[in-house]
């Protein structure tokens, strides 16, 4: 019997079943759609959403990876996520440096300048991008896409290298300079490795973003393909549709891993410091 | 020789707050120096613009007679231990301790090994390859101390060292830094807000309110011939008696002190009187508190014209009297000390 | 490089240090030029763009942008009634989301908070956060599976026998539709799951932050657990619902995607901005109609703040 003190569940204060049953199929309810993407990756029915699936196979998997269009689509989307984290981990970690140390005019102007892109709804933040472009008689392709995801990934490494560096103590760096190390030898030394998880997490945070993003990519891309472009045209094509399963896991994969680890390295930076 | 710290008409302001105030001092070469003060009185601030983390509003300051009044704090010859000690965590004892020498870019086995002298200094060689998180607070300060004394600095600033240090671990560091000073050699100065701590360590002791020196005088002479009211209050504690009571015990309104151990009360009958009314000056009051402190015993008298006396005492029948008792307070008129 | 030239390049290095080290205003511009150039650039620019573009027209003959600020794109987008009638659909299925969001979300949250003990509470915490972190399409595309025609939902349906009441939602007009997939019934399902999250976090933050001794008096002057939850903690946590609903709203309010995929005939904003940017070319509608959101989401973000979401979030 575990002791009372730690749960905060008293005599007067109990659950009903209803209560209990409804938070836990709630819970449950959330993640069913995942559950449903593994199974269908794997069933041997190539037509239809045949339910439940006569039988499982690898044999989509290997198909997939035969695809060149699939390939190309991956390659760039990775390329994509790739320079795009760079940038933003750029820019976020400039952003931090300057907000977590100052008091100066325009903060506030700047912290909701930088949550913007992720405030007003992708579709705004699309066609905007694509206005831009447009006038300015560009074409939209690669660069435009890494421009676009540039943007709203700022403020995913900003928010974690910020939190970090505020938890720096002021005294850690005056010591540095105190015993005889000038500016850009302290933030070598002493800042950067304090920022190290928060930049990987905040990176890994972005790539997942980049990599999985759809919505405002539809309108930056012009006629490239990232991998959920590929994904949308497919989903309108009931031919091959178990290759989009897999497809579909591939894309699930590649965004959660990162965003996991994300999670765990903040979580062991708290209790760390 | 050139004074190792010199400060001329230093300013620093917060705003409209006057942190310091026109201060001038001058530090010499191998003195152990003392900054007290309350909280919020400048001496950290003072500290802070010696070590460069600050830069002064007005005025110049001086090392070996340079002026460093521009110079950023890794061009000074001056090394701070902080308050919060301010260890890296990411660096191993060992590694802290060097961090002086890896920033000069010196050889990585002669880092180690001036490292490790410096921990024998401090009586922690064994712990060379520990984490901070993994020392206790008194262990943690000593390395602080290695890595400050690591360059050989002319000077040493420690804000506050003592702090967080229970007492017998305290009364031991202030042994130890007093001897690790005479043997270094080099001047110390080193901020605190315990007058018992900076009495007992320091040669000179600058005593500092609302951003301005009150006094600058060796421990013997604060205690004994304070020059204001403030410094006879916060060094000591001493009575101090101004206004109308010092016009009508003195003739002037002028105000003075008196310490405490040099007042002395008398029960109101005893008849064994102890110097003559001439070299005496004698007060009637009522007994408010005693507080007994092993070697001494306090009283709180409440004179009869209203102020509030201590008087302490070895004298076992102080212990006695009761709270509510009339007794006749009296000092010897060589013991009152003029304030400005 | 000679030990001459290499100390020369660390003097340089470290002179410019002391010089942003006693000029912290230079170091801070320094730092700030790049992230600020950027973003008044790329994004403010492209705002500004798309302002400016739903002040202008395309002229019907050329199909071609006429360069001239005018209200007439505006005008259109506010005064057809197939325009209208988008307008309303979309903001309707906001409305409804955001509501049925937060009647789900809240006895989740409640037992996350109040029951659950410490180790049931992370399961919960990382239970509810893990679905945000899936892939947005790759969810949308799961439930298209799950409710298509032989798809899960009426598998499950038809083994309970319950097919006449699957028939029967489908068949009420309007929201009803062939199949769940292409539905308004579907999309809203679909909808609710997306941003079910969204509405359960600021919840549980809310309720976390209802002191236990306000649940304790409750409890000590007779009200049963049902009673402390209406009266008590509900008002309590109303903040946290709007900060949720906030989330609901802008992005139901703005999704094409789902509408598209899991959807009935009707178009939403979203889809009415990507089809006319795309196909039909004509940016200045499509610029226009992304106000709309812009607007409707900047009224709601006034009411939210009047509930006091912003002290909660």
């Amino acid at each position: 019997m575990r002791s009372d003190r730690s749960r905060r569940v008293h005599a007067w204060n109990k659950p009903s079943l209803g209560a209990r049953i409804a938070a836990y199929t709630g819970l449950a309810f959330m993640h069913v759609p995942v559950l449903v993407i593994l199974l269908y990756a794997f069933t041997t029915d190539d037509r239809t959403y045949a339910f439940p699936p006569p039988g499982l196979t690898l044999r989509w998997f290997e198909a997939a990876f035969a695809r060149s269009d699939i390939w190309t689509a991956l390659r760039l989307s990775l390329s994509v996520a790739a320079l795009a984290t760079v940038s933003s981990l750029i820019l976020g970690s400039l952003t931090a440096l300057a907000m977590s140390r100052a008091k100066f005019r325009g903060k506030e102007s700047i912290a909701f300048l930088l949550i913007l892109p992720i405030a007003l709804p992708g579709i705004v933040t699309g066609i905007a991008l694509l206005t831009a472009i447009k006038s300015v008689a560009i074409d939209p392709g690669f660069w435009t896409i890494v421009a676009g995801h540039t943007t709203f990934c700022v403020v995913i490494v900003y928010n974690n290298v910020v939190a970090r560096l505020r938890r720096l103590p002021r005294s850690w760096i005056e010591a540095s300079m105190d015993l005889g190390a000038d500016g850009w030898q302290t933030f070598r030394f002493i800042v950067l490795p304090q920022m190290a998880t928060a930049l990987l997490a905040g990176g890994m945070l972005a790539f997942a973003l980049s990599f999985d993003e759809i919505i405002v990519t539809l309108f930056t891309a012009g006629h490239e393909r990232t991998l959920p472009i590929w994904f949308f045209n497919e989903l309108f094509r009931p031919r091959e549709r178990p290759i989009t399963n897999v497809v579909a896991v591939i894309v699930m994969v590649v965004t959660f891993i990162p965003i996991l680890l994300a999670y765990y390295l903040t979580r062991a930076g708290d209790d760390g410091g | 020789m050139a004074a190792a710290i010199e400060f001329r008409n230093v300013a620093r302001n917060y705003g409209e707050v006057r942190a310091v105030d026109g201060v001038s001092l001058s530090i010499a070469q191998g003195e152990f120096f003392a900054m007290l003060g309350p909280s919020g009185s400048g001496k950290t601030t003072c500290l802070r613009l010696i070590a460069g983390f600050e830069a002064p509003d007005g005025g110049s300051i001086l090392l070996d007679g340079q002026d460093v009044t521009d110079r950023a704090p890794y061009e000074r010859d001056v090394n701070t231990v902080f308050q919060d000690y301010a260890l890296f965590p990411h660096m191993t004892v060992l590694q802290n301790v060097a961090y002086g020498l890896r920033v000069r870019k010196v050889p990585r086995d002669e880092q180690r090994r001036r490292a490790l002298e410096m921990l024998e200094l401090v009586k922690l060689s064994a712990l060379g390859d520990r984490r901070p998180s993994q020392l206790s607070g008194g262990q943690r300060q000593r390395v602080s101390l290695a890595r400050a004394l690591i360059n050989h600095p002319r000077v040493l600033l420690l804000d506050e060292p003592l702090g967080a240090l229970d007492l017998k671990l305290r009364e031991e560091m202030q042994i130890e830094l007093k001897n690790l000073q005479r043997r270094l050699g080099i001047t110390f100065v080193f901020v605190t807000h315990d007058q018992g701590e900076a009495l007992s360590m320091a040669d000179r002791v600058a005593v500092f309110n609302q951003g301005k020196i009150e006094q600058l005088d060796t421990p013997r002479a604060l205690y004994t011939q304070p020059i204001t009211t403030f410094v006879a209050r916060f060094v000591g504690g001493a009575n101090v008696i101004e206004g109308e009571l010092a016009q009508r015990l003195r003739g002037s309104p002028q105000p003075f002190a008196v310490r405490a151990e040099n007042v002395r009360l008398r029960k109101m009958d005893d008849t064994v009187s102890g110097q003559p009314e001439s070299q005496c000056t004698r007060c009637p009051g009522t007994v408010m508190d005693v507080q007994y402190h092993g070697a001494t015993t306090r009283c709180q008298v409440r004179l009869d014209s209203g102020e509030l006396v201590s008087a302490a005492s070895t004298d076992a029948d102080v212990a006695i009297l009761p709270a509510g008792a009339a007794v006749m307070v009296e000092w010897p008129h060589a013991a009152a000390v003029t304030l400005r | 490089m000679t030990a001459a030239v290499a100390s020369n390049a660390a003097g340089v290095f470290r002179r410019a240090a002391t010089f942003l080290y006693r000029r912290p205003n230079v170091y801070l511009a320094l730092l700030l030029i790049p992230p600020l150039l950027w973003f008044g650039t790329v994004y403010l620019g492209s705002l500004f763009a798309l302002l400016a573009n739903s002040f202008y027209a395309i002229d019907e003959f050329t199909a071609k942008i006429v360069y001239q600020p005018t209200l007439a794109t505006f005008k259109q987008v506010v005064t057809q009634p197939a325009h209208i009638d988008i307008i309303l659909r979309t903001l309707v299925m906001a409305v409804a989301v955001t509501i049925a969001c937060a009647i789900i979300a809240l006895p989740i949250a409640n037992y996350m908070v109040r029951y659950a003990s410490p180790r049931r509470k992370a399961l919960f915490y990382v239970g509810v956060m893990l679905p945000m972190w899936m892939s947005y399409l790759v969810k949308v595309y799961a439930w298209r599976l799950i409710l298509a025609k032989q798809g899960i939902l009426s598998w499950i349906l038809e083994s309970c026998g319950l097919q006449g009441v699957l028939d029967a939602v489908l068949g009420i007009p309007a929201i009803g539709g062939p199949s769940l997939s292409s539905s308004y019934i579907g999309m809203f399902i679909v909808f609710v799951y997306m941003w079910l999250p969204y509405m359960i976090l600021p919840l549980a933050a809310a309720l976390e932050r209802v002191p236990e001794s306000l649940l304790q008096a409750s409890a000590d002057l007779g009200a049963r657990p049902r009673q402390t939850f209406w009266n008590v903690v509900l008002p309590l946590v109303v903040p946290g619902l709007a900060a949720g609903s906030v989330f609901t709203f802008s992005l139901t309010l703005g999704d094409y995607i789902i509408p598209s995929v899991v959807g009935a005939p009707g178009y939403f904003i979203g889809m009415m901005v990507y089809q006319q940017q795309g196909t039909a070319g004509n940016i200045p509608l499509a610029a226009a109609f992304s106000v709309v959101p812009i607007v409707l989401i900047m009224i709601y973000l006034q009411l939210a703040k009047r509930a006091g979401a912003f002290d909660a979030l």
